[in-house]
């Protein structure tokens, strides 16, 4: 194996995060009041060359087995979801939610994290299959059902922030497989509607826009019916839905929507993530000295709140270096995918990086109040084992794919 | 047409960047409003978030005697307190020191009471924790880092019982004083009586404050910085005109399981020089919180020794009541020194049908007012009374100040009983209802007037001061109060002070005389009807140029003249220093007289004859005015 073809700019970049991540996640550790997040870091190291070896085992995996090994993976994956679902048990921030497998009561791993990547690759395999893009949305239905499955397996533990990280997959692959952008607006119509639903005004204002899209991109007259309908349903059903949300989960959302709404219960995470943050100024306070994370005021520090720490230590200086790398690693992915010498490959990378984007985004938007908290890791930084070894299989995969396309002289492009 | 063709691929690669670095880009910028734009702002709410103020007490100001011997002072103290986050936690930590420091319920839900005021501050749980505790208590701080524990300045009267009831006690505020805002803070403490109440504002200081950084759930984890600190203001000394050594020698004299009150006034200024009021207690029993037994013990013990017997009992003045009598009438011109009266005293008199003792039933024969004074002749004041009349009796005796409070600076005097005109007759029993049979009641100190021992001590520090005139007694000096003045001829203040240094020297309190010093006092015996008589003496030396009044009211002492033994000490300790033996007059007189303790008359009419005929011993007679 020829070192000179490994993809140094994904190797660095992701060497960086990694380091930093490590070195926040010491720091989210550092606090005056005795806990746990102290020693968690050892443990995240030994995940970490368990990711190694993770990613490097992926490296050594050719696309064509991969390809051929794809729908056993999704099986597996979909079989352990539905095992969590029966058997699962709950921890941490979403203790009475069942996203955990353990046996014997030690919890080894959320199956969630490979879920996304085993999806990833079964849309790409299907995807990749394709000679011409999905035009309508009945070529669409085999991709949805694909993230579907998975999805609401997912929705049903109740893991909101990952269920959303599936639909992110979805509409980057669909887009850079080439769906037309009218098809993913009438694709997410219903979700607008969902989202719309609480407000009647703005979601009638919505039906009469889709009803105009509909008139004007002329799909198949039973495909406009049937989203015209689903939308239509969401907006009635949506009330519905609200009332079998579970409580904390309404309290999240409307916490989101006005997080002063109770500051002791629901507003609490947010208020305090944004004290820690807009306190560490433009310089920060300095690494591992904020105030707010060592008194604990800053909660879940370690997880999804990770990026608080960075926010509050070095200031918005840290946090635009860190946004920064995320950038440059994903900018990395989409030239790989872009220079894969096959479509799966592409594909496949392009699921890579939009989980990470989706991730990202969703994290560190929580943070700061922009979404709405929903838990889901940020890559590199949270304490996890299941989705750090999932980051790390993920990247060993590009640098395959990365590899492979250097081999056969893609590279230049 | 492909979807994977290198161009279309590269157009969406293009999106794809755009769609990131557009997605990050308003993510920075959210940052950036919330680091740059309102920085200041989460920068205070986390320093409000971690920071706690802790008060830091302030050591109550001194009390002290006019010669600077400390009577209130503070000794070194700890107090318990806790920072808690929320209620839970509070019962919770309580809970867990149980063991340390046991509390019970009812002290529990007070504290859990002052926590809800005030979540913030950390709540007291022991004021003044014993030295055991503490030590266990800090051996715990680990466990638990709420706990506040402190120097907290603790009280100490070192007389004790001396002067209770001149400098009164601390406690820690009530919950409703909190509530009122009276205090700042709970677990403050205040002046609950006599000069620690009076002057609490003086004493009580400004308490400091220092910060402590606190986590999530409330617990200490350390002090902030040392700058932020406020460094408590002490009370002010408070510099009082009681000599404590004399205070001290009145407890040690004062007849031992008697009730009763001392006073001691310089006349020329009204400085109280000594008040002593017994059953005394000792205040150091307050600090710490009481002990809710021995409260209820002191409440309501049958002697009522919080109850300050000069300012806020009051007794039927009797004989020194007198000299208020022979002013009046001195003032009114109705008599002179030497006057006589029409009827001598043959052991009493009649009036219409009623007759009115002399408490000497041998009589005193004829006398001037001079010797009236000295022998304390009923008879020769009943006449007095009538010749000065009702009306002018109660207008001149309010004027003189018998129905004020002499506003020394002590909490809670009483106001003397004196009826203010005769509407007070009418209004209390009828028009027609009464007789003129008060005036003589009134003439001999009975009847319908309290006074209180202070307020009789004023009285005489006027007779004492040369120019007639009494100021207000004050134990602080400070802008000098309202003086009264007997407006009397500086002969006719001659002739009584005379008169009453003939009452030592010769009259009813010749038993009590000390050589070398010419005292002039008054006895008096003021019937009690709820057991044996209470004795007065109140005495002035010396007597041409007086520079203390001593007044001293003894319960139950039967006698006057008792009580004016324990008085002419004082005075000739006072002149003479501690150290001159007074030489008391030879014990030639062993009789002591009785003194104006005459058999109650009833001053209305009686209606039990309408019930009971049979029983004459006393005859309604016509109403007259």
């Amino acid at each position: 194996m020829q070192a000179h073809r490994l993809d140094r700019s994904l190797l660095v970049t992701t060497a960086v995060l990694v380091v930093v991540g490590m070195l926040t996640l010491y720091s989210a550790g550092q606090t005056d009041v005795p806990s746990f997040v102290t020693e968690i870091w050892k443990r995240q190291l030994l995940w970490l060359v368990l990711g190694i070896v993770g990613a490097i085992l992926m490296f050594r995996v050719s696309p064509r087995i991969l390809e051929w090994a794809t729908p056993y993976a999704y099986g597996i994956a979909i079989a352990l979801l539905i095992l969590t679902l029966l058997v699962g048990t709950g921890a941490g921030t979403a203790a009475s939610a069942k996203s955990w497998l353990a046996v014997g009561g030690v919890r080894i791993g959320q199956p969630v994290e490979a879920a996304k990547l085993a999806t990833i690759l079964m849309l790409a395999r299907h995807l990749a299959g394709k000679r011409e893009a999905p035009a309508t949305l009945v070529e669409i239905v085999p991709s949805l059902v694909i993230v579907s499955v998975p999805f609401l397996l997912v929705a049903l533990q109740p893991d909101l922030g990952s269920a959303i990280v599936f639909l992110g997959i979805l509409f980057a692959m669909l887009f850079w497989v080439g769906v037309k952008g009218w098809l993913l607006l009438l694709l997410a119509s219903p979700l607008i509607s969902l989202l719309l639903g609480f407000n009647e005004y703005p979601w009638s204002a919505w039906i009469v826009v889709l009803t105009l899209i509909l008139l004007v991109v002329r799909p198949y007259v039973l495909e406009g019916l049937v989203v015209w309908l689903t939308n239509v349903a969401m907006g009635v059903v949506v009330l519905k839905l609200w009332q079998t949300l579970a409580p904390y989960q309404q309290n999240r959302l409307l916490s989101f929507l006005n997080p002063e709404l109770d500051p002791r219960a629901t507003g609490w995470n947010i208020i305090q993530s944004k004290v820690a943050i807009g306190s560490g100024g433009i310089f920060g306070k300095g690494f591992a000295e904020g105030t707010q994370k060592r008194l604990a005021f800053l909660p879940e520090q370690h997880t999804d709140f990770i990026f608080s720490v960075i926010g509050e230590e070095l200031g918005f200086i840290g946090v635009l270096v860190i946004l920064a790398l995320f950038t440059a690693l994903l900018m990395v992915l989409v030239r790989i995918a872009r220079g894969a010498t096959d479509t799966y490959s592409s594909v496949l990378v392009l699921g890579v990086a939009s989980m990470v984007f989706t991730h990202v985004f969703v994290n560190v938007g929580m943070t700061v109040g922009l979404m709405p908290i929903v838990g889901i890791p940020l890559p590199f930084f949270s304490y996890g084992g299941s989705f750090l070894v999932t980051c790390f299989v993920a990247v060993g995969l590009a640098l395959r794919m990365a590899w492979e396309s250097r081999l056969s002289g893609y590279a230049a492009l | 047409m492909t979807w994977q063709h290198p161009h279309d691929l590269a157009r969406r690669a293009r999106v794809g960047r755009l769609v990131v670095l557009a997605v990050f880009g308003i993510l920075a910028l959210m940052f950036f409003r919330v680091q740059v734009v309102s920085s200041a702002r989460y920068q205070l709410q986390s320093e409000e978030n971690r920071l706690r103020q802790v008060p830091l007490p302030a050591p109550r100001g001194l009390i002290v005697d006019r010669n600077g011997t400390v009577l209130a002072e503070n000794v070194p103290g700890y107090s318990v307190a806790l920072l808690a986050s929320s209620p839970e936690s509070l019962t919770a930590v309580l809970a867990r020191l149980s063991p340390i420091l046991p509390l019970d319920s009812a002290h529990v839900a007070s504290i859990q009471r002052r926590y809800r005021q005030a979540p913030t501050e950390p709540v007291m749980i022991q004021r003044d924790a014993a030295f055991e505790v503490v030590s266990a208590l800090e051996e715990q701080r680990v466990w638990n880092p709420g706990l506040v524990i402190q120097s907290d300045p603790k009280r100490y009267y070192p007389h004790g019982p001396v002067a209770a009831h001149l400098l009164g006690y601390v406690a820690e505020a009530t919950e409703e004083e909190v509530r009122e805002g009276k205090v700042r803070r709970g677990g403050v403490l205040v002046g609950r009586d006599g000069l620690e109440r009076q002057y609490d504002d003086l004493l009580r200081g400004q308490d400091g404050f220092k910060f402590v950084e606190v986590d999530a759930l409330g617990r200490t984890v350390r002090e902030a910085r040392e700058e932020a600190t406020l460094a408590p203001e002490p009370g002010q000394t408070l510099r009082t005109t009681v000599d404590i050594e004399l205070q001290q020698y009145i407890r040690d004299n004062f007849p031992p399981d008697s009730r009763g009150a001392v006073v001691a006034l310089d006349p020329r200024n009204g400085e109280v020089l000594a008040l002593y009021s017994a059953p005394s207690f000792d205040p150091n029993a307050f600090i710490g919180g009481y002990d809710p037994e021995r409260w209820t013990e002191l409440r309501e013990s049958e002697e009522y020794p919080l109850f300050n017997r000069a300012t806020q009992a009051r007794y039927p003045p009797a004989s020194p009541w007198k000299l208020a009598m022979a002013t009046m009438a001195l003032r009114r011109e109705v008599v002179t020194m030497d006057s006589r009266m029409d009827i001598s005293c043959t052991g009493g008199m009649r009036y219409y049908n009623r007759y009115f003792r002399c408490w000497k039933i041998e009589g005193h024969g004829d006398l001037t007012l001079a010797e009236a004074i000295q022998q304390s002749c009923d008879v020769y004041f009943y006449q007095l009374g009538l010749k000065l009349r009702l009306e002018n009796l109660l207008h001149d005796a309010v004027e003189l100040g018998f129905r004020e409070r002499t506003g020394v600076d002590l909490p809670n005097e009483y106001q003397p009983l004196f009826p203010p005109s005769t509407e007070y007759y009418n209004r209390q029993y009828g028009p027609r209802g009464w007789t003129n049979a008060v005036t003589l009641n009134l003439a001999i100190g009975q009847g319908e007037n309290s006074q209180t021992l202070i307020n009789m001590v004023r009285f005489y520090a006027a007779l004492a001061s040369a120019s007639g005139t009494a100021p207000e007694p004050r134990l602080v000096p400070g802008k000098p109060g309202r003086s009264r003045s007997l407006q009397l001829s500086a002969s006719s203040i001659f002739g009584l002070r005379e008169a009453l240094v003939g009452v030592v020297a010769g009259g009813t309190a010749a038993a009590a005389r000390i050589a070398d010093l010419r005292i002039a006092g008054k006895t008096g015996t003021a019937q009690n009807p709820q057991g044996p008589d209470h004795g007065w003496f109140i005495a002035f030396a010396p007597a041409e140029d007086p520079v203390i009044v001593v007044g001293a009211i003894v319960e139950f002492a039967e006698h006057g003249s008792s009580v004016a033994r324990l008085v002419t000490p004082i005075i000739a300790r006072h002149l003479l220093g501690p150290d001159a033996v007074p030489t008391r007059a030879a014990d030639y007189q062993l009789q002591t007289p009785a003194d104006s303790a005459p058999e109650p008359v009833p001053i209305l009419p009686d209606t039990s004859f309408f019930r009971s005929p049979a029983d004459t011993a006393v005859s309604a007679g016509t109403p007259t005015r």
